[in-house]
């Protein structure tokens, strides 16, 4: 998927420049002026400072009204529209369908994303991510063999027994 | 994982026992009297596994489920503690399943929720600090790790038995037995489902289930409930989030006269209890009769489920 190739060539062209992206810095308000422009525009951004669009089929998961990061709740509609906004598609169903385009990330939707860091709104997801503070938490929520065994899950299930 | 006991819950052992379990669910009431979750307890209690006390289910205000264990486990009784991420933060819902163990609460069970849209104050902020996976991992995280999720410690054991809810029933279809794959991950041992009328549709969230293994790895109940009548299961159908009823169920009922249609209701009910129960998979039910709970002991005997041995602290 073209996103999924924007996404890594924007990793590829940031990461050098780690040490300038810092935490509070001028370059981080640059960054959130880009992020909330150019994500805004394209995935209704809504900075949540820790950005996953590319285990969400990049399609931006806090858009769900109840800010659902592991799937869709129970109340989606027949037509596969929201229970809160009947006029909205639901966010996870075209989350799903992302994710079955994405060949290099689609998998990670079976990742137990771990609960908001509220503290982050508004930041920089990039400079988040280069910096690790994304990620940060005091307990392990969810080791990478974990992650490795729920993955195939998401490709394989729907075969004839 | 499935058979290693993680709580002294009496829902766990029947489960491990591999006999067929049922639970049920408490009309909370709008009252601040003890006596009406007791009497509505005792309707049920001889012919059930477990009890749900639901987190004001719909968004519509009640006695709250947390009140109702206090009740439930004060005469002795082992509810299933239902916790929604919609109207507490993270802070409240650790500080509540802590409490709720130390009052007897064994089983746990860790749902999203209704939006706030949906009940009777939609004026409401809601909350949603948690999702229902979020919730199920933290929870499974101080059982086992004995920490909350900032890392301090806790101080006792938390023999906790922990459920989630899923919906087969609404799309995306494929996606829903691959969401029970992680709420496993997240600490899932038992499942309690939506409403069950679409037999095919199950069969076939079953067959993928089994595919991937999953129904070795949880205990799945499966929602079953009486229709009380063609205008009650129009209203679910239409303007309960995650209810779906096919159209030849609600013609069933319409083509019968509206004195009886209650009685239809349980017939389709037990019909579908027995379906269910055929599938492999499946490790009991989950009845659901909301203003009817006296219903539930008939659906349970007609259904050929007695004797049972059930919890008797009454």
């Amino acid at each position: 998927m073209l996103l999924e190739w924007i996404y890594d060539l924007t990793y590829a062209l940031l990461k050098p420049f780690k040490r300038f992206l810092k935490p509070d810095s001028f370059a981080e308000k640059a960054m959130i002026s880009i992020e909330k422009v150019g994500k805004g525009v394209v995935f209704d951004c809504q900075m949540c400072g820790q950005c996953i669009l590319h285990s969400t089929g990049m399609v931006c998961s806090m858009n769900c009204p109840k800010n659902l990061r592991n799937g869709p709740c129970g109340g989606v509609r027949l037509n596969g529209h929201c229970e809160v906004k009947p006029e909205q598609a639901c966010v996870w169903v075209k989350i799903y369908e992302g994710s079955i385009a994405s060949p290099k990330y689609g998998g990670e939707i079976m990742w137990l994303q771990p609960p908001v860091n509220r503290t982050l709104q508004d930041t920089s997801s990039w400079v988040n991510l280069l910096h690790g503070i994304d990620q940060k938490m005091k307990t392990v929520w969810q080791t990478q063999e974990d992650k490795d065994a729920l993955e195939p899950l998401f490709r394989g299930s729907n075969e004839k027994e | 994982m499935k058979k290693n006991k993680s709580s002294m819950s009496q829902l766990e052992e029947v489960l491990i026992s591999g006999r067929f379990a049922i639970t049920s669910e408490l009309n909370p009431p709008d009252s601040a009297d003890a006596e009406d979750v007791n009497r509505a307890a005792m309707i049920l209690a001889g012919f059930c596994d477990g009890i749900n006390a639901v987190d004001a289910s719909g968004a519509n205000c009640h006695m709250s489920s947390m009140s109702i264990c206090a009740l439930l486990t004060r005469v002795g009784y082992e509810p299933v503690y239902q916790i929604s991420c919609r109207d507490r933060n993270r802070i409240a819902i650790q500080g509540d399943i802590l409490g709720a163990a130390a009052m007897g609460v064994r089983n746990l069970l860790c749902i999203t929720g209704d939006d706030v849209s949906a009940g009777d104050q939609p004026g409401a902020k809601p909350v949603f600090d948690f999702d229902s996976i979020q919730l199920l991992r933290t929870a499974r995280m101080m059982r086992d790790e004995r920490v909350f999720l900032s890392g301090r410690k806790i101080t006792s054991e938390l023999p906790l038995f922990l459920g989630a809810a899923a919906n087969p029933f609404v799309p995306p279809y494929d996606w829903r037995p691959k969401r029970l794959a992680k709420k496993i991950a997240a600490g899932a041992q038992f499942i309690q489902t939506q409403y069950c009328f679409d037999i095919p549709r199950f069969k076939e969230y079953m067959r993928q289930v089994r595919n991937m293994g999953l129904h070795e790895q949880v205990y799945i109940l499966v929602g079953v409930g009486p229709l009380r009548s063609y205008g009650a299961a129009n209203f679910m159908r239409t303007k309960v989030p995650g209810i779906t009823i096919p159209d030849e169920i609600m013609d069933r009922l319409k083509k019968t006269p509206k004195e009886r249609q209650q009685e239809e209701g349980k017939n389709i009910c037990i019909e579908i209890l027995q379906q269910v129960r055929e599938i492999e998979g499946v490790a009991g039910v989950h009845i659901m009769a909301y203003r009817q709970e006296e219903l539930v002991a008939e659906i349970v005997q007609e259904a050929g489920l007695l004797p049972r041995i059930a919890q008797q602290p009454f």
